[in-house]
């Protein structure tokens, strides 16, 4: 048994539900009781659907459990199918029904129906979400390709060119509730386009059981979200010979090596110098000279693998930040997540409990936390900067506007909403020095609001409040006193550094022996940090 | 006797279940704890029902079920006994812990009264533990309220004395307010349950008359009688009718004057009506269909009838209590269709056969709804909003008008083309 107040992932079911509701013609009948009908609103409200989740659920009650519920369970496919006309149909239980034992796949299969029906066993005691979602593609890319004689063990990657055609290859693993899927399909499908590359299906994002049916027409896979459809590319390899791309496009040099990847396996030469790269307008928005501030910024990471591990290259290589912390829910990609971090000289922080990220975010003392919406809220409470990369989804992270995270587009995009937040935080230096100036009366709200605002007086103390529990937690008993000059000082230099400086000046007292702070010791602090 | 005509139908509903109701019960005891005792599933629809991720620690948790404890109860137990013991010391500000059953743990049956037995035994007092089952397979969303009230009856201490009980969580504004008004007819003692600190929680017994704020306590009412109180009959306080014969029937039964009743709620009502006038002429001859889930749905449509002049097409109601809904039904008009139960298909079809203005829903049919033109009002609101007794009329009344005069802004021959 594990206390959860608030989880990160769903339970298995949602991640089919994900797989069922990105699709066209297919419906899935969930053996569950009412309550679970809760999960209609996360494509309704949250992804913003105009159409309800293609999901009939059987809503069994107590008193129906004494009776044959396998009955009512038939009931319920038969009156689907009736209904739907799905073109496919995935039949599976939630985690109440999976304790009754009702076998909902095997009735499906037994009534007779003309349609390829998919059964579903998604342990909801052990697996999550994205393991759901993940292992529904895969069942019902597997259940629909089976009876296909066209195992070709030979399959050529480059036989388009014998064919004389354009190479064609399909985009796995977008689907709703995933992080900007709509606008990442797009781009990356501009970018291949512009390369001579066409796309033979998106899956399951827009696809129906005939397209997954066409699946195997492609030369080769692009395998664009791993959680997702790691498993399906896996297995289409192995049965029909399709490579797939390991390298998931989000960032420039990311988009460079995927495209390198893709050109290799289709046997292509990839255009060089790579112009592709000026259109984005990261690269050189990075190397202006505005951008210098952003030098060594200490940033945090976490949410998904795939995001995570894209944020963690960028941070470092692209806009030449410090990455103090980086870890993952997602315990299937704990193992990639565990050796970037490595490379970084780091633990990863594999977790699903979003208080121990908070505090392993408050112990990494960042500059920006690039994390999940419960990050976003934990860096609000904290005083830091934010940007959301990952999912658990918000309404917020569906935004009206194109705005991918992958390809060119999807660089200019993170360029923006990392540095924006930080930007903020300039600004915010920039009202803290002219505070004195008369345009500045004392209480004047910035944009920020509360959390920025320059009104010294609560921000300071706050920041004492805190460390001065954190001291308390600590061994040395011994805290030195900030004498009012000292404290001043400390009032002039920028908050989004100020609790770092504090804690470092009152660390340098501590270990020099001085029991009183005033604007020396700050100075002197600063000094030998900086030697 | 009125003539609505009552239909029961059953297939696939689309409601919540009784662990919703956590979501507003948590913030009117804050001194409470309610830990799920459940599945993944369960900690995922409280938090996507609430939108929660402000809270640093909410007052709320799940006991995931792992594979593990599906194996042998009597490790369960225990598991559960250590979950308890944790929480507890990290948590040491709460007072009452209700231990919640679900699904899974109602399935599998684990016994939460000997755990919550054993828990008080180990406690001694220092918390006390409660439970009560917020299952889908036996609740359905405000029904969670009930089994939460209920589970607290026994503790309530007894007394003989003379007192007005208001049953049912209100927002504290609304409920300050009609305390007020039943002060001022005189009645002196008014206690409220829930009690907003769950250490003090009122007495009960045979002086106790109980007057329900929500038409959805049927079990603690039941509790509430077995232990001597009398339970007042009437309407429940929506609209400024509703709130009135709520109001009335309290002080007839305390045997408050009925002139000291009329000088007292004259002027409010004059009030409220002319402050429901704007409304009542966007909603009036407007098609009003109601899809069941709240439990609120029968007061609400009569208050939208009888105040705002709303055609009532459908009214669904989770589940009917007749002896607890007469005072409601006798207000609608001949013919109301009262539907029991729910196919939400065939519900569907009936919503868009008959075209109405305003369909009153949950969270995953509103935007189809929208999407297809028809305007929507979710009905958890309803549960979040202050819109008891005769000040709020206005309010309640506005809520119902407010995606109609949406509907008309956004109509223009332009832009109802994209």
């Amino acid at each position: 048994m594990e206390l959860t107040l608030w989880t990160y992932e769903g339970p298995p079911h949602i991640g089919a539900m994900r797989i069922a509701s990105s699709m066209k013609g297919v419906h899935y009948v969930l053996h569950a009781p009412q309550g679970d009908t809760y999960a209609d609103l996360l494509f309704t409200m949250i992804e913003r659907r105009g159409q309800r989740p293609p999901v009939t659920y059987t809503t069994f009650q107590a008193r129906d459990l004494g009776g044959d519920t396998a009955e009512l369970v038939k009931g319920h496919i038969r009156e689907a199918v009736d209904r739907f006309h799905p073109e496919a149909l995935l039949v599976g239980e939630s985690c109440t029904a999976e304790l009754i034992q009702d076998q909902p796949g095997s009735l499906a299969k037994g009534m007779g129906f003309d349609i390829p029906i998919v059964s579903l066993e998604l342990p909801a005691y052990s697996k999550k979400e994205n393991w759901g979602a993940a292992e529904t593609f895969y069942q019902l890319v597997r259940g629909l390709l089976i009876n296909n004689q066209d195992k070709v063990s030979d399959h050529n990657p480059q036989r388009w060119k014998e064919e004389r055609r354009r190479p064609k290859v399909n985009l796995l693993g977008p689907s709703l509730l995933g992080f900007r899927c709509r606008d990442d399909v797009l781009e990356v499908q501009k970018i291949l386009g512009q390369h001579g590359i066409d796309v033979n299906v998106v899956a399951p994002l827009g696809a129906s059981p005939a397209d997954i049916t066409r699946l195997i027409k492609a030369d080769a896979n692009v395998c664009l979200y791993p959680e997702i459809a790691e498993s399906t590319s896996i297995w289409l390899e192995r049965n029909y010979g399709l490579p797939f791309t390991n390298i998931t496009p989000i960032g420039i040099g990311a988009t460079q090596d995927f495209l390198k990847e893709i050109h290799e396996i289709l046997g292509m030469e990839l255009p060089s110098p790579p112009t592709e790269a000026n259109s984005s307008r990261l690269p050189w928005y990075s190397k202006s000279v505005d951008s210098n501030y952003l030098t060594g910024k200490r940033v945090f990471i976490f949410g998904d693998g795939t995001h995570v591990l894209a944020a963690a290259r960028i941070a470092q290589e692209e806009l030449g930040f410090e990455v103090v912390g980086i870890g993952t829910y997602s315990r299937e990609m704990a193992r990639r997540v565990r050796s970037k971090a490595k490379d970084l000289g780091l633990e990863a922080l594999i977790t699903n409990d979003y208080l121990e990220v908070e505090k392993s975010i408050k112990d990494s003392a960042p500059e920006l936390v690039l994390g999940t919406q419960m990050e976003r809220h934990s860096a609000k409470r904290l005083g830091v900067p934010c940007a959301v990369i990952s999912t658990p989804m918000h309404v917020q992270d569906v935004p009206a506007r194109y705005s991918p995270q992958m390809g060119w587009e999807g660089a200019n995009v993170i360029f923006d909403d990392w540095v924006h937040p930080l930007m903020m935080g300039l600004e915010e230096h920039l009202i803290g020095m002219f505070r004195h100036d008369f345009e500045f009366t004392d209480g004047h709200q910035s944009h920020l609001g509360h959390l920025g605002g320059h009104s010294q007086k609560s921000e300071t103390s706050t920041t004492k409040s805190s460390e001065t529990t954190i001291d308390h937690q600590g061994s040395d008993a011994h805290i030195p006193r900030w004498t009012s000059d000292g404290e001043s000082e400390l009032a002039k230099i920028p908050f989004f550094v100020r609790g770092k400086v504090r804690r470092n000046t009152e660390n340098y007292a501590r270990q020099v022996g001085c029991k009183e702070i005033d604007s020396e010791t700050l100075f002197d602090a600063k000094a030998h940090f900086r030697a | 006797m009125s003539g609505a005509t009552l239909l029961k139908e059953t297939g696939p509903r689309e409601v919540f279940c009784g662990l919703t109701s956590i979501v507003w019960l948590h913030r009117r005891m804050p001194d409470a704890f309610f830990l799920v005792v459940g599945s993944r599933t369960c900690a995922h629809l409280i938090q996507s029902a609430a939108g929660v991720m402000i809270f640093a620690e909410p007052r709320f948790g799940t006991a995931i079920l792992e594979e593990r404890d599906l194996a042998g109860l009597a490790d369960a137990h225990d598991e559960l006994d250590r979950v308890v013991n944790n929480l507890l010391e990290r948590r040491p500000e709460i007072r009452t812990l209700f231990l919640v059953g679900s699904c899974p743990s109602e399935v599998i049956k684990i016994d939460l009264s000997r755990v919550a037995e054993k828990l008080n035994h180990q406690l001694k007092g220092k918390v006390r533990v409660v439970n009560y089952s917020g299952s889908g397979i036996e609740t359905t969303f405000t029904q969670g309220e009930d089994g939460a009230l209920k589970a607290l009856v026994p503790l309530m201490p007894p007394s003989e004395n003379s007192q007005l009980l208001l049953v049912g969580t209100l927002a504290n504004a609304v409920e300050d307010r009609l305390i007020t008004i039943f002060k001022r007819l005189g009645i002196e003692k008014i206690t409220s349950f829930p009690p907003r600190q769950s250490t003090e929680l009122p007495s009960v017994g045979p002086g106790t008359k109980v007057l329900l704020t929500q038409p959805y306590l049927t079990d603690t009412a039941r509790a509430l009688r077995d232990k001597g109180a009398e339970i007042i009959k009437a309407p429940f306080p929506l609209g400024v009718e509703g709130s009135r014969l709520w109001i009335e029937a309290a002080a007839n039964s305390f045997g408050v004057d009925n002139s000291l009743v009329q000088t007292t709620l004259e002027p409010l009502i004059i009030r409220a009506r002319k402050a429901i006038k704007p409304y009542k002429e966007i909603l009036n001859g407007k098609k009003l269909f109601l899809l069941p889930e709240s439990q609120l749905e029968i007061p609400l449509a009569r208050f939208l009838y009888m105040e705002c002049g709303m055609e009532l097409v459908e009214i669904g109601t989770p589940y009917l209590n007749r002896e607890m809904m007469d005072p409601e039904i006798n207000l609608l008009p001949e013919n109301t269709r009262i539907v029991e139960g729910q196919h939400v298909e065939k519900q569907l079809d009936r919503v868009r056969e008959k075209h109405p203005d305003l369909v009153v829903c949950g969270m995953g049919l509103a935007n189809p709804l929208e999407a297809e033109g028809i305007s929507t009002k979710w009905s958890i609101e309803m549960v979040f909003s202050p819109i008891h007794g005769i000040d709020q009329a206005s309010d309640l009344a506005e809520l119902f008008a407010r995606p109609l005069k949406r509907h008309d802004l956004l109509s223009s021959k332009q832009f109802a083309k994209f």
